[in-house]
């Protein structure tokens, strides 16, 4: 099982290390450093590595490699899921994940990792449980403590680890009573340079925040249920009642958790929401190029679409490009020959455009590749795939909730490719 | 492919040789070589100072040629302190130093190196010291950084302060390995990369970290001994913060301890913490604390008695351990469930530490108890434990399961969590159903897990249902449904983080090869996105070769030329070549390929050229003069091709097709210029295409030919390079026919997927879904470590296979083996086992060692055709011969691709011959078909030749009758074969005594031997004859009947058949109805006997006859064959299994003519 854990910075400085089981000296980790060497930005370094005598898996978020140590055949996934739910638990706790946090808050840190594993076995990873043992620190409770002496360590068995329900504690209590689901998509596509569609997918999530007093039983219904064949749910989901029924029967855990995840696949017809016209021009033997960029609303059932974000990365024979944009504003880093363009809404009537010379490296043939147009944007009130929620109901308590229901549409990984 | 599989194999040449030997009749006669190393190492090497780097950096890539036969690895000793590094061992190619090889950089001049020069890679390029060649422009960056890191990692950690000092302000005390690896990073940008965060904010723990005073422990201990609580807590608290930074404060163990007698759990828990770091160095000490946690073990709260109990089992002295014991013992009868699965993991943890301990105690039964335990976390926990001990310990029979305790794991696999899911799920993975019924209800209760969240319950539940699956029957609706279930989640786990992806995906990469049909229709999933991290992409676009098929194949060539238009060069490299390989699989796409390819070469991007060309070699060897015309667009480019790999692939293919480049010779002799700089594998493909060229073009390179020759066998230290010159001049100058022969052999075909995992291993793999195992597709026996008699795992053969599920034998038929040791009394078990694993219950346990060696051995065209000609090209077989009437009149072969091959073997060939067949013994009356017009005289100029093909005594015979229907007279007859599958050639002259007299007939039996070269044909067993006359070349073409090629040692010893029928993957089996044949048993089997199928076992089953049968084709391929005759049906059910199913539908053809007639 789980060996071991470092965590090492963005310039390979190993700032913590926790062993569930015996010491494992850090040097393990300077094959991991060679990995880092060789692959030429953080994202790349692989995840898997061998050494002669440990295995190091490693995730990379919020700039900080958490790299585990096993020495068995452990499933891979098992240990990088894991290291995602200390991502996550991190975040939970400290609000954000970073180096400083994480130093600023090394004993809770180290409790919390304790408790998440013994002897590499996870033993509690729900973030209610955790925060029954070790309570997150706040201000108001720093305070406290050092004035009472109390500690944030609970001295109670979290009430929820063994029960049926292990995802909810007993005895909550809420004066305001309410439940709020928002779907968000992510559209993830490839678009070609004529325009038409590669891939399409939508990668849906239903998050809620759900804040009821005692146990309620919900019910979630949909309009058009047949759109999810692909999904994957949490675990408090009735598994055998959706199979029958396509309902969402659930008791919901206290707070905010992701209620499921779905896939719409390609062969569902994907309705893509924006479109970019671009005219991308490197002519040869000549130091000025052309660049213009315009993006439009294609299906978007009315809604507006906002937060649109347009980010290219030109190849490297580009020197400076002089734009203007109709609307927003544009940054080229003449270093990283990174292009932003922050657009904001798109106005139907007067699509935004980005237009402009580039002035390119003399005497150099034309770059062999074109730069790929990434597109963020957001539409609110739509979830693209047709998906809606057709009612919630409450079961086994008395009191009457207040629900409301959010959609969202964004773009995930959206590219056009030029 | 290497290219230098291009020359050794033999074939006779039917054109007269004008022997040009003149020139090189005066061959050195070879002496023994003076080593050169040592005299030509320079007395003095200059150190060059920094500004003199680049230059010889420039150098490094031809110093480092990707693959060479000696490697030498370093020897690697265990980690023995966390002090001393450890490195993955660098190969060294070549033995030799280069004899500028002592400072190729700045590090390697330091003196504190302390191991062999990382420079001593490569062969070098001259054995002669030299002025220092002017820079190459495109000397990569990268090979520099690679051998700076390991050459100043060698000397990381004494060095590291030397380097360290560029560095600036670090404190050197605690990192050892940071302070190395910025050594090595600090050689190439200096700069201080380690800044600490010292805000000490006072509501933060960053304030622990501020101490860096001298008298620190001092101070601590102070504070420890303090009597205020807070004091207490805050300097653990330090101590804490110090253990994570990795500082050493064991020194204060004894102050820590006292610490534990406290009520408030965060500074005990606290405490535990640092023992369990601490106790192992300390065990003396840690004797101390035992009394604490025993009677915390009784304590009311169960959170105390759990922590006791968990952080007991962590701290890792031998001495304390059976202090533990009873405490142990009682948590694991705890009324509460927490508790008790806190102790199941100390079960583990104990056994870990004195595995005989635990057996003693008892503990491993009451783990296993708790497996049926009423709390579903206590069963996930007691399941991992006991995994876990038993993987450490694989013959130990610990999770034994039966279908009540898989019972209990199915039930509690609902309810616990996740993590347990996945212990639960990996246990299920190992169990075997006893038939298809109960494989499938598990199956039913795990698919809902295919809905998780967590990936790793998907894909542990994806492998419990891969494995199963291979037991149900696959014409059972519930298969179908299954295989539709399975791609929506795989498809789902692309979506997730790039880590996880990259573990799907090396699993879809196994499942792909394994059940293609499950991810068929998905290929756009695996489109990669241009921010996909390269370690994703790569393995997209492997599993993206995987799918394509003719069906999608447009799409995929599009992608794959939009990849090769990126930025990441590795990628784009990738992605060419995929397209190469998409050339070869789909061969209807080939085209489409070729002017993608073509394409990509216009844009001129050398990368991009030189990957184009070295695929473009490999579909020229695929595809013989098909695409030859781009060769001209080839040549262009030939000045910017700068590595090795395509410069051997450019003048492979020069070398190769130098009759139709007008200009060969000059091609080539202007890469003679450089000879000495050029990388192993360029020297030794010039050197034999130059020697091609000769061959072909005599007349105008014999300068050429010679200058090779001598830089090759004079200037040259390379041993392979000299001999296989040495071979060359001696074959040139000795006998010019044979070399044409030799060098200008027949290759064989590439074959289609060059990367496909082989079976037996591609099925271990699927029952390791999910581990380890199935990141690095190999078995974890080859790389876990301590890995004690790994038991290999294996799929669960099929049981209900759709013949069975309408035979009545089914079920009892276990029984029914042991009740019939009359028909095979001695292999009553086995032929059971045999019967089991077709009809019945499965067997576990890997198929017999010795059969999977057997087969191995036979696995010929299964393997593709290359591994069938490296056999047949041992030596230099074929003689040379042919009739004068052949040779003179330049006969030519049918089609293009086969200029030579007509030779016919006398002498050793005919030896070869007998060889094959062996054992001549059996007088065999094999079934010989009627005679058939092969050829009509309305086509052939007035010649009809019919014919039939025999088999006597071991020896295939061609029947031949040959009539003169025209009004002249025939003469000067000669016989060709096209090359084909099993490598029919004639083994003597086509004798015709006398001219053929219009309106005359002749009757031939030419002998046929086995020892041509072979090519696939489509159908398997298609002849294509070309025969001469004195008036014209006619072509034909026939079917030759399969059993021609059955040899008379095809008698397989019955157990080796019993588990060849085994170890042969289901799949392999064919079915077929010989219909309407009215013969018993008996007479089957002797009529079969004379056409060499050999009955050898034969039993009788509720009135039906079951034959058991084999026989072994003249390659090596062993068919095995069960022939169910009921006397009333006048139709049998022949089942074949062979490890080249591709021949079953022949075999089948051959039954079906030898009984029918």
């Amino acid at each position: 099982m789980i060996h071991s854990l470092f965590l090492i910075n963005a310039s390979g400085d190993i700032f913590l290390e926790k062993h569930w089981k015996s010491v494992v000296s850090r040097s393990v980790c300077d094959y991991f450093f060679e990995a880092q060497e060789r692959a030429s930005e953080a994202e790349n370094v692989p995840p898997v590595i061998s050494t002669p005598h440990h295995y190091l898996l490693s995730v990379y978020r919020h700039k900080i490699f958490f790299v585990a140590v096993i020495q068995t055949e452990v499933p891979p996934l098992f240990v990088i899921e894991f290291l995602h739910r200390v991502v996550d638990t991190f975040q939970d706790y400290f609000g954000i994940c970073s180096e400083v946090m994480i130093k600023d808050n090394v004993v809770v840190v180290y409790e919390v990792l304790e408790e998440m594993l013994d002897n590499g076995f996870p033993l509690a990873t729900e973030s209610n449980i955790l925060k029954e043992l070790i309570k997150p620190p706040t201000i108001l409770r720093t305070v406290v403590n050092t004035i009472t002496g109390s500690t944030n360590v609970g001295d109670q068995l979290p009430t929820g680890q063994l029960s049926v329900v292990p995802w909810r504690r007993t005895g909550v209590k809420y004066t305001n009573n309410e439940a709020y689901f928002d779907v968000i998509e992510e559209i993830d596509a490839i678009i070609d340079k004529s325009g038409s569609t590669i891939t399409a997918e939508i990668q849906g999530v239903i998050d809620a925040c759900v804040k009821l007093t005692g146990m309620p039983d919900l019910t979630l219904s949909f309009m058009n249920p047949r759109l999810l064949d692909d999904v994957s749910f949490h675990p408090c989901v009735r598994f055998k009642r959706w199979e029958s029924e396509r309902i969402l029967s659930f008791i919901p855990p206290d707070g905010n958790f992701r209620l499921l995840s779905y896939h719409v696949s390609a062969q569902n017809l994907v309705a893509i929401p924006v479109y970019v016209k671009h005219n991308i021009n490197f002519r040869d033997s000549s130091s000025l190029g052309r660049f213009e960029i315009t993006v439009g609303p294609k299906q978007t059932m009315g809604k507006t679409i906002e937060g649109v974000m347009v980010t290219s990365q030109m190849p490297k024979g580009v020197l400076n490009m002089s734009l203007t944009p109709s609307q927003g504003t544009h940054i080229f880093d003449p270093v990283t020959k990174l292009l932003t363009w922050d657009v904001g809404k798109i106005n139907p009537q007067k699509l935004p455009s980005l237009k402009g010379s580039m002035n390119l490296q003399a005497g150099t043939s034309k770059p062999d590749e074109n730069p790929t147009i990434n597109l963020q944007f957001k539409i609110q009130q739509l979830a693209i795939s047709g998906l809606k929620v057709n009612r919630l109901d409450m079961y086994g308590e008395k009191y009457k909730p207040f629900k409301g229901i959010k959609y969202m549409t964004k773009a995930g990984k959206f590219q056009v490719r030029t | 492919m290497p290219l230098s599989h291009s020359y050794p194999h033999a074939l006779s040449c039917p054109h007269s040789f004008s022997p040009h030997s003149q020139p090189l009749s005066h061959l050195p006669s070879p002496h023994p070589f003076p080593i050169p190393i040592l005299s030509l190492v320079p007395p003095h090497v200059p150190i060059p100072s920094p500004p003199a780097i680049s230059p010889l950096l420039s150098l490094l890539p031809y110093c480092a040629p990707p693959r060479s036969p000696v490697p030498i690895l370093f020897h690697v000793p265990p980690i023995p302190c966390p002090r001393l590094h450890v490195r993955t061992p660098h190969p060294v190619p070549s033995p030799r130093p280069h004899p500028m090889s002592p400072s190729p950089c700045p590090h390697a001049v330091s003196p504190l190196h302390s191991r062999p020069q990382p420079v001593a890679r490569g062969p070098a390029p001259s054995s002669k010291p030299r002025p220092h060649t002017p820079p190459s422009p495109k000397a990569p960056p990268r090979k520099c950084s690679l051998l700076t890191s390991a050459g100043a990692g060698g000397s990381g950690r004494r060095g590291g302060q030397v380097w360290a000092g560029g560095g600036g302000g670090w404190d050197g005390r605690e990192r050892s390995s940071a302070i190395r690896t910025g050594a090595v990073r600090g050689c190439l940008r200096a700069s201080p990369r380690f800044h600490r965060g010292e805000r000490g904010g006072t509501m933060t723990d960053s304030k622990y970290f501020t101490t860096t005073k001298k008298g620190e422990i001092f101070e601590l201990k102070a504070e420890l001994n303090s009597d205020k609580k807070e004091k207490k807590k805050e300097a653990v608290k330090k101590v804490i913060a110090s253990m994570t930074v990795g500082k050493d404060v064991s020194a204060l163990f004894p102050d820590v301890v006292n610490c534990m007698q406290t009520d408030n759990l965060e500074l005990k828990k606290l405490v535990y913490l640092y023992l369990m770091n601490y106790a192992k160095s300390q065990p003396d000490m840690a004797i101390m604390a035992v009394n604490t946690f025993v009677k915390d073990c009784e304590d009311p709260n169960p959170l105390i008695r759990a922590l006791a109990v968990r952080t007991m089992g962590c701290i890792r002295v031998d001495k304390i351990t059976e202090y533990l014991c009873e405490p142990l013992r009682k948590c694991l009868k705890d009324e509460d469930p927490y508790v008790r699965k806190t102790a199941a993991v100390c079960v583990a943890k104990l056994h870990d530490i004195n595995a005989q301990l635990v057996e003693d105690q008892g503990f491993l039964d009451t783990l296993k108890d708790l497996i049926s335990d009423s709390n579903p976390m206590v069963v996930a926990n007691a399941v991992a434990a006991l995994s876990e001990i038993a993987e450490s310990h694989p013959s130990s029979n610990l999770l034994d399961l039966n279908p009540q305790s898989i019972n209990k794991l199915l039930t509690a696999l609902n309810e616990c969590t996740e993590w347990g899911q996945i212990f639960i799920l990996d246990c299920l993975a190992n169990y075997m159903p006893k038939d298809d019924r109960e494989a499938q209800s598990i199956c039913e209760r795990v698919t809902p897990r295919l809905s998780h969240a967590n990936s790793a319950v998907v894909l542990s539940a994806v492998k419990v249902l891969m494995k199963f699956m291979e037991m149900l029957s696959k014409d059972l609706d519930y298969y179908g449904t299954l295989l539709k279930k399975l791609a929506p989640p795989l498809v789902t786990l692309l979506s997730a983080e790039p880590e996880l992806q990259y573990v799907a995906l090396r699993n879809i990469n196994l499942i792909v090869q394994k059940r293609p049909e499950i991810l068929k229709h998905e290929m756009k999933v695996f489109f990669v996105k241009y921010n996909d991290p390269i370690y994703v992409k790569l393995e997209k676009l492997d599993i993206m070769i995987r799918l394509a098929s003719q069906a999608n194949i447009a799409q995929v060539l599009a992608e794959l030329k939009e990849y090769a238009t990126e930025v990441d060069v590795d990628f784009v490299r990738k992605a060419v070549r995929a397209i190469g390989r998409c050339a070869i699989k789909v061969e209807q796409s080939a085209e489409r390929c070729v002017s993608t390819l073509l394409d990509l070469i216009q844009t001129k991007v050398n990368y991009v050229v030189q990957e184009a060309i070295v695929v473009i070699k490999d579909i020229f060897r695929k595809y013989p003069n098909k695409y030859e015309s781009v060769i001209a667009t080839l040549c262009e480019n030939l000045d910017s091709l700068d590595e090795p790999e395509a410069r051997a692939a450019m003048i492979w293919i020069v070398g190769e097709y130098a009759e139709r480049i007008d200009n060969a010779d000059e091609l080539l002799e202007s890469f003679l210029e450089g000879f000495h700089d050029e990388s192993t594998q360029v020297q030794l493909q010039l050197l034999t295409a130059i020697v091609k060229l000769f061959l072909k073009k005599p007349t105008e390179t014999q300068e050429l030919v010679q200058q090779v020759l001598s830089l090759a066998t004079q200037d040259s230290d390379n041993p392979d390079l000299r001999d296989r010159g040495y071979i060359y001049w001696r074959l040139l100058s000795t006998d010019p026919v044979a070399a044409k022969e030799v060098v200008l052999a027949e290759k064989p075909l590439i074959s289609e997927e060059t990367d496909l995992i082989e079976p037996t291993l591609l099925d271990e793999l699927i029952c390791y879904i999910g581990t380890l195992a199935s990141v690095y597709h190999k078995p974890p026996s080859a790389f876990v470590e301590g890995s004690r008699g790994v038991v290999h795992k294996s799929l669960p053969p099929r049981t209900g296979s759709s013949e069975s599920a309408e035979s009545p034998e089914a079920a009892p038929s276990a029984g029914q083996a042991a009740e019939q040791p009359a028909v095979i009394p001695a292999q009553g078990d086995l032929l059971g086992d045999l019967l089991n694993l077709d009809l019945g219950p499965p067997v576990s346990g890997p198929p017999l060692a010795a059969s999977s060696v057997q087969m191995g051995a036979v696995d010929l065209l299964g393997g593709g055709l290359d591994s069938l000609m490296g056999d047949e090209s041992e030596g230099l077989r074929s003689d040379v011969g042919g009739s004068p009437a052949m040779g003179g009149s330049g006969f030519a072969a049918p089609g293009p691709a086969a200029p030579a091959g007509m030779g016919a073997p006398l002498g050793s060939g005919l030896g070869d011959l007998f060889d094959l067949t062996g054992g001549v013994g059996t007088l065999s009356g094999s079934y010989v078909a009627p005679k058939t017009v092969w050829l009509p005289a309305m086509k052939a100029k007035g010649l009809e030749i019919s014919g039939t093909f025999s088999r006597q005594v071991g020896s295939i015979c061609m029947d031949l009758v040959l009539t003169n229907k025209a009004l002249q007279v025939m003469s000067d007859f000669a016989i060709q074969f096209n090359r084909n599958s099993f490598g029919l050639a004639p083994a003597a002259p086509l004798q015709v005594h006398a001219p053929l007299a219009p309106n005359q007939s002749v009757e031939i039996s030419l002998p046929l031997n086995t020892v041509g070269s072979v090519m696939k044909m489509d159908p398997l067993n298609n002849l294509q004859v070309a025969v001469k006359n004195n008036i014209d070349v006619f072509y034909f073409s026939t079917l030759y009947p399969l059993h021609i090629l059955f040899v008379e040692d095809g008698k397989m010893e019955r157990q080796m058949f019993l588990a060849t029928w085994k170890d042969i993957p289901n799949e392999n089996e064919a079915q077929f109805q010989i219909k309407d044949c009215s013969l018993n048993a008996d007479a089957v089997s002797s009529k079969l006997q004379g056409s060499n199928i050999f009955t050898i076992a034969k039993r009788n089953v509720e009135g039906q006859d079951m034959l058991y049968q084999s026989l072994k084709l003249t390659n090596g391929i062993w068919v095995l064959a069960e022939l169910r005759i009921q006397p009333s049906n006048p139709s049998f059910t022949l089942s074949l299994k062979c490890r080249a199913p591709e021949v079953s539908q022949y075999v089948y053809q051959a039954y079906d003519a030898i009984l029918k007639n």
